[in-house]
């Protein structure tokens, strides 16, 4: 054998062995509990598809997107699947950073999709990102404690009920307070709730030649309302809760109301962690009989970035997670209870999981009362329930949010906030190109 | 002569001493016990300090959900290899600086601490492209030499000092004994800063295990280290604390282990030159 013979017999060899080795895909994903499990799951995936191997980044919610912006912006390639909220997916399709879904499968049954939830994910007739999980927000509310004082929670209250429930309900002596809302500045805090509450105000973020709305007095009634809402009858330090704080308090028996994401739902209710779980009911989000619910739209979904040179095998893993096939695998192995919610309108129609899931039904007509292409009463240029779909909304969104905890903290009037949030709402719009 | 020190006088400062100690230990103590106890325990009104139904299921968990041995020997090699690198690239530097400085000495000294006061954010897409382009992204070489290079200053800084402290006429005793310049480095001015260099070396490994922006923003799988490890707990929306606490407590123990053995090198090398 002359040696270049023996060269090429090697190079063959090589490549070979190159074709042969397992794919390996990456997968940038969020640390919460319906994410961690699918990592346990992946078994039947790996098994199904055995030249397929799964690499997994699980990273907390603000590091994964500061992460993820940053590998498909300056197009790192780092990952092959990144798991991103609805915030992202349409200015990301838009850029052209993000792949459609064209070929997730004949028996992906894409119309069995969430309305509400497919159209946030939606750009030009096609799929850019597959839910994972889908959640919307509503009224968790203390049982025994509305029966004690004498009050009846209806299925769809108006804010004016929640209010003088909560100031009924609280009772500081013993550390009962009425309602515990968000008022931790950032614009998935704080802004995430108020600019949901305003849709039902009537008040809008920007009008249709994009300038900002805050001078108007649909804005001035909302954020009256909520800051004389939560001097009365909201929890002390009110201006740096978030999620978890509430969390806390409405799991010690602190809060008479929470209203917050649907997620919640399963914590509150779950007696391993809760103090008051048997004595949870649900309520949609309020109105103010304007037409508009307060309740956001969020998911959490699968997306590939463009340039990945994984496509089919990183579509043959949306599919699986985010298929039907998926929901039965988990309630086969740890019931239909930890089965992710807010996808697919199979799953709402199925009576194991009806019977397993007593927030099932508020949690969908929460999803379907969203309508994240017109959120607010008036017509606005954006889309996004809780949030404005332009990449400028994650600075304004915090900057705002910082005005509005500074009104609720006491630091400064409600009406100078707006006054603020319009000035710098303003000056970052003209700098961006909005305002002409 | 030692002076007297009166009976209430030692007692004040070793109760103001103790105070202050336990205050700066305790977050600690507490993320330590709460990785002992069930997520409601952890968020319990009124908290529990010691007595609660002791568990070490949290630590179950994070073991079957984490590769902690990967996060681990990545942490171990980029604190580890960055800091023996600066060293060698920075000894001699400091010894230029310290015993031939010239008119621009301090004015360089200035300029490279300036570095340090520009926020990391500030040039993470001009970093993260340069990783891209020369293949770097998610690899502990990546990571050694970004953890090299903005723990330099530092190590220089504080080697200056040291080396300050030494009297110039030894190394010329060295000098006119025929030392070259290697050998009087190597073997005259090393072994008499071994205090200074000892405390250096071990407070950059500690800057380096807790650095936790470039190591979260330049590594994926691979080479990520046990600041990864601690963000894949915690969470904005759901209440993982006893997780999260027990996810520190392997993190942090390591070097924690690591500077409690080294005290004593660690305590010399901050005060060499103080007592003189």
């Amino acid at each position: 054998m002359n040696l270049r013979t023996f060269l090429l017999g090697t190079c063959s060899a090589v490549a070979l062995a190159g074709l042969a080795q397992a794919e390996t895909l990456t997968i940038a994903t969020v640390n919460n509990g319906d994410m961690i499990r699918m990592q346990k799951l992946t078994d039947d995936f790996t098994s199904k598809n055995p030249d397929i191997t799964l690499e997994w980044v699980t990273l907390e919610e603000n590091v994964l997107r500061q992460r993820v912006t940053t590998d498909i912006a300056t197009k790192g390639g780092q990952y092959d699947i990144m798991t991103i909220g609805t915030y992202e997916v349409p200015i990301w399709a838009k850029q052209g950073w993000l792949l459609p879904l064209d070929n997730l499968g004949a028996d992906y049954d894409v119309d069995d999709l969430l309305p509400a939830i497919r159209s946030g994910l939606t750009i030009d007739d096609k799929l850019y990102a597959a839910p994972f999980y889908g959640e919307s927000s509503m009224v968790m509310y203390r049982k025994d404690l509305f029966e004690k004082a004498g009050l009846t929670m209806p299925d769809a209250p108006t804010w004016d009920f929640i209010a003088d429930a909560a100031r009924k309900i609280t009772d500081k002596g013993n550390e009962v307070y009425g309602i515990c809302l968000r008022g931790k500045a950032g614009w998935g805090e704080n802004m995430a709730f108020l600019t949901a509450t305003a849709n039902a105000f009537g008040a809008r973020w920007f009008d249709e030649n994009w300038k900002p709305q805050f001078d108007q007095p649909e804005w001035k009634n909302a954020l009256d309302f909520y800051v004389k809402l939560m001097n009365d009858a909201g929890p002390p330090g009110a201006s740096s809760n978030g999620f978890n704080e509430n969390l806390s308090l409405f799991q010690t028996g602190k809060c008479g109301m929470w209203i917050d994401a649907t997620v919640a739902a399963s914590f509150v209710t779950n007696p391993k962690e809760s103090t008051v779980a048997d004595k949870v009911g649900f309520a949609l989000a309020p109105d103010t009989g304007l037409g508009k619910r307060g309740n956001w739209l969020w998911a959490w979904n699968l997306a590939i970035p463009a340039g990945s040179q994984k496509v089919a095998a990183a579509e043959k893993f949306i599919a699986w997670a985010t298929g039907k096939d998926y929901l039965k695998l988990v309630a086969d192995k740890e019931g239909w209870a930890n089965v992710p919610p807010g996808t697919r309108t199979s799953l709402y129609a199925n009576p194991e999981y009806q019977k397993a899931a007593p927030f099932a039904k508020m949690t969908l007509d929460s999803i379907n009362a969203a309508d994240p292409k017109n959120p607010a009463v008036k017509p606005v240029p954006y889309v996004g329930v809780q949030f404005v779909a332009i990449p400028e909304f994650q600075g304004l969104g915090t900057a705002v949010g910082q005005q509005f905890s500074a009104a609720l903290a006491g630091q400064m009037s409600v009406d100078d906030a707006l006054a603020s949030a319009q000035k710098l709402t303003e000056r970052e719009m003209t700098k961006a190109g909005y305002i002409k | 002569m030692a002076r007297n020190v009166s009976t209430q006088r030692k007692i004040v400062v070793t109760v103001v001493a103790w105070t202050i100690g336990i205050l700066i230990f305790f977050p600690i103590l507490w993320t330590f016990l709460t990785s002992f106890k069930t997520e409601a325990e952890a968020i319990a009104s009124p908290p529990s300090l010691f007595f609660f139904d002791w568990t070490t299921e949290n630590y179950h968990e994070v073991q079957s959900r984490s590769n902690y041995f990967l996060h681990f020997m990545n942490s171990v090699v980029v604190s580890f290899g960055s800091t023996l690198i600066g060293l060698i690239i920075a000894i001699p530097s400091a010894w230029a600086m310290a015993f031939s400085p010239t008119k621009r000495t301090k004015d360089v000294l200035m300029w490279m601490l300036s570095t340090k006061m520009m926020p990391s954010v500030g040039v993470l897409v001009p970093m993260y492209l340069l990783f891209r382009n020369t293949g770097l992204l998610d690899t502990r070489t990546g990571l050694v030499i970004v953890l090299t290079l903005i723990n330099l200053p530092i190590i220089i800084w504080m080697l200056y000092t040291y080396f300050k402290e030494i009297p110039g006429e030894i190394l010329e005793a060295a000098r006119m004994d025929g030392a070259s310049l290697t050998k009087e480095i190597i073997y005259v001015l090393t072994p008499m800063a071994i205090p200074g260099i000892a405390s250096t070396l071990l407070l950059n490994i500690i800057l380096a295990w807790n650095e936790a922006f470039w190591t979260l923003n330049l590594s994926a799988a691979k080479a990520a280290p046990l600041t990864a490890f601690i963000a894949s707990y915690s969470s904005p929306e759901g209440l993982f604390y006893a997780k999260l606490s027990a996810a520190s407590t392997m993190a942090i123990a390591p070097i924690l282990i690591l500077g409690w053995f080294s005290q004593k090198q660690l305590v010399r090398g901050l005060t060499f030159g103080a007592v003189k």
